[in-house]
């Protein structure tokens, strides 16, 4: 059939089996596969629908739940904030009227919309995925092409299950190797950020690849692909292969004929021969644990390295970027962070709020106490995750070391929801962005991976978890 | 702001984006300013676009009482007339946030002036009649020596005009440049398209359904 056709890379043919037509002058007309809806980004869409008089075209490919700014609080407590309270009961309501399916606040469905489409099963290799949250990316360690969108574009997919789209540049970012104990998935992309710079992706979708892309969990290939758009990249995925399947068979809107999708799934990866508008190579035996030091999340440093220094810069602009970041976080260039004190210790977001980043954070906490300067949130990503987490007795392990355990949602990595940094504090968080302000206004955060977070938590400083294995 | 064309609704009453118009300018020279900065996130839990303009740059423009800061640009005399922002490298970084567009709008921004936007940030800015428009380094440089001076921009020729004269064009796509002219409404762009919809739906399979 297509015996001569040029080999395509995974991106190009997601993106070629999902275009419905292409105008000449105009974007493609972009078919969307799962349309994942929250609070925040919906609400203005929804009534744009009903000025219109549109209904949601395919509400079953349409899902919502409720993260944003929801408590973390007891579920059985009302939301304090009436803002946030009509927010997510506007939600609820929209839900109603239009025909969607809502995990919300009472369902034990609820969490953050990244963490459960993936656990449900609704995210799945090959589709187009979109969700008015710029960290849908993290969709894309399934195979799919998953990217974020304005409300505008939550309006026109609820209304027409499609976008106009032009094609993405394409990035493969190899990283090949073993990843050394104490060093994992989220130190592997904020290296990446480190080294391209926090807009050095953008107009491309990133593939990763290499012998350490593939030794990775489901989960930890989310908190990868989930930083992508730290990294400029409006998309990142990883093409699918057994440790896909296995974990997508069984979950609740898993493909019925299972085998039939594992035999189109596996079509999907990279043709021999394909190439990439960039190409750029990590070296996984030689990563450290990773560590922001400034006020974006390519402002990273491996944990032993000083913070840079802005006399050391020759570019006028970049110099003074650097001092208006180390103002902000009180920092001096040319010293190291670790040994540096902490107030808050934040493990949860999309990024690092799954069973294995709960698992590797209890693992460092087992046995020891949080320091008693610190205070602790650990924020499961959804009521399953909790469920699990309590199953398998990790509440007990941070409730033990002093550690608050809380209800799921985004919290205070966002912190819209009550959860958030007093002005001046410093954080240890596993979330992705460091924002001035980004946790609550004047807090300064240090992002960094479940592992290296609750080492902080147990010394109150920043702290080398390889010390601590 | 003086315009040629001010900003209409056309028949279909969508707003139209004048094909030329000129404005004095401030700039806020920081690069990589993220979508945090410009609106934080605390005022996203509002379920309208309406009152976002007073929180533009919050956190940079008001200090802890909540009275502005003097010596912060949107606060100072030039800002007033000034419908152009120059900022610095990718600008509009970080989260999806339409109220980032829509809060630069109600301030009363037409168009931001960078060397590179974000993806989203660009995406959301044309989808609501703000244009990014992305100059050279060197043109970047000179805008940011004489803040207060006065550009012209005409999106139909796609040039940006200094006050000495130097004249530069700018990329847009010819689609989004259409639409802004022409006032089109996407939407509606989109759903005249239901019959090719409709045909690709009856071929493609659904990978799930949420209802089930």
């Amino acid at each position: 059939m297509h015996a001569n056709r040029k080999p395509r890379t995974i991106i190009e043919k997601i993106w070629d089996q999902h275009v419905i037509a292409q105008r000449e002058g105009a974007p493609a007309l972009l078919y969307i596969d799962l349309h994942l809806v929250h609070e925040v980004t919906s609400p203005q869409a929804f009534d744009g629908l009903r000025k219109r008089g549109l209904k949601v075209r395919r509400p079953d490919l349409t899902i919502a739940t409720t993260d944003h700014s929801t408590p973390t609080t007891p579920r059985g407590l009302p939301i304090v904030d009436q803002i946030a309270a009509a927010q997510v009961e506007k939600l609820e309501q929209n839900c109603r009227d239009f025909g969607i399916r809502c995990y919300g606040l009472s369902s034990d469905r609820q969490g953050i919309v990244h963490v459960i489409g993936p656990e449900l099963g609704l995210t799945q290799p090959g589709m187009t995925v979109v969700c008015g949250d710029s960290h849908t990316a993290t969709h894309g360690a399934f195979g799919a092409v998953a990217f974020g969108i304005g409300t505008s574009e939550v309006e026109h997919v609820l209304a027409s299950q499609c976008l106009l789209q032009r094609p993405s540049k394409t990035f493969a970012v190899h990283v090949d190797g073993t990843l050394k104990p104490g060093v994992g998935a989220k130190d592997i992309i904020l290296a990446l950020i480190a080294r391209i710079g926090i807009g050095g992706g953008t107009g491309h979708i990133i593939e990763y690849c290499g012998s350490a892309v593939r030794a990775l969990s489901m989960e930890e290939r989310m908190t990868v692909c989930n930083m992508s758009i730290e990294g400029g990249a409006r998309a990142g995925l990883i093409a699918p292969d057994d440790v896909t399947y296995q974990y997508v068979a069984g979950r609740p809107f898993a493909p019925k004929d299972f085998d039939a999708a594992v035999a189109r799934w596996r079509t999907l990866a990279t043709d021999e021969g394909a190439t990439y508008d960039r190409e750029l190579t990590i070296d996984a035996n030689t990563l450290e644990p990773m560590i922001t030091f400034g006020t974006n999340p390519g402002m990273g440093i491996p944990i032993s390295a000083a913070v840079p220094d802005p006399a050391s810069i020759g570019d006028a602009m970049e110099r003074e970027t650097l001092a208006k970041a180390l103002r902000y976080m009180g920092l001096v260039g040319g010293q190291p962070l670790a040994g540096h004190a902490i107030d808050v210790v934040f493990i949860g977001s999309c990024t690092n709020s799954r069973i294995s980043d709960l698992r590797a954070a209890a693992a460092i906490m087992k046995g020891r106490k949080v320091s008693p300067n610190v205070r602790v949130m650990v924020v499961p990503g959804s009521q399953q995750v909790k469920a699990q987490a309590q199953a398998e007795g990790l509440d007990t392990i941070f409730r033990e070391a002093g550690a608050d355990w809380r209800e799921a949602g985004c919290s205070m990595c966002i912190a819209m929801n009550g959860d958030q940094l007093q002005p001046g504090e410093y954080s240890v968080s596993t979330s992705n962005r460091n924002f001035e302000g980004r946790q609550g206004k004047g807090g300064r955060t240090f992002l960094a991976s479940p592992m290296t977070a609750a080492a902080a938590a147990v010394t109150g400083v920043i702290t080398d978890v390889r010390t601590l294995l | 702001m003086k315009f040629e064309s001010a900003y209409v609704v056309n028949q279909n009453q969508r707003e139209v984006t004048p094909k030329r118009f000129e404005s004095a300018y401030v700039v806020l020279p920081i690069d990589n300013i993220d979508t945090d900065q410009i609106i934080p996130a605390r005022f996203l839990k509002t379920t309208s676009k309406a009152g976002l303009g007073d929180q533009l740059f919050c956190d940079w423009r008001y200090d802890a009482s909540g009275a502005p800061r003097s010596d912060f640009v949107l606060n100072r005399p030039e800002a007033v007339d000034a419908h152009v922002l120059v900022a610095g490298d990718n600008f509009g970084c970080g989260s999806s946030r339409e109220h980032a567009p829509w809060a630069l709008l109600q301030f009363g921004f037409r168009a931001v002036i960078s060397t590179s936007f974000a993806d989203i940030f660009r995406q959301n800015s044309l989808k609501n009649g703000l244009l990014p428009i992305v100059v050279p380094a060197e043109m970047h440089a000179a805008l940011l020596q004489s803040p207060g001076a006065i550009v012209k921009i005409d999106l139909e020729a796609q040039t940006l005009t200094l006050a000495d004269g130097r004249t530069v064009e700018f990329p847009i796509d010819a689609f989004s440049k259409h639409c802004l002219l022409e006032g089109v409404d996407e939407l509606g762009y989109i759903l005249q398209q239901e019959p090719a919809i409709e045909a690709f739906e009856s071929r493609h399979i659904a990978s799930v359904n949420t209802l089930s």
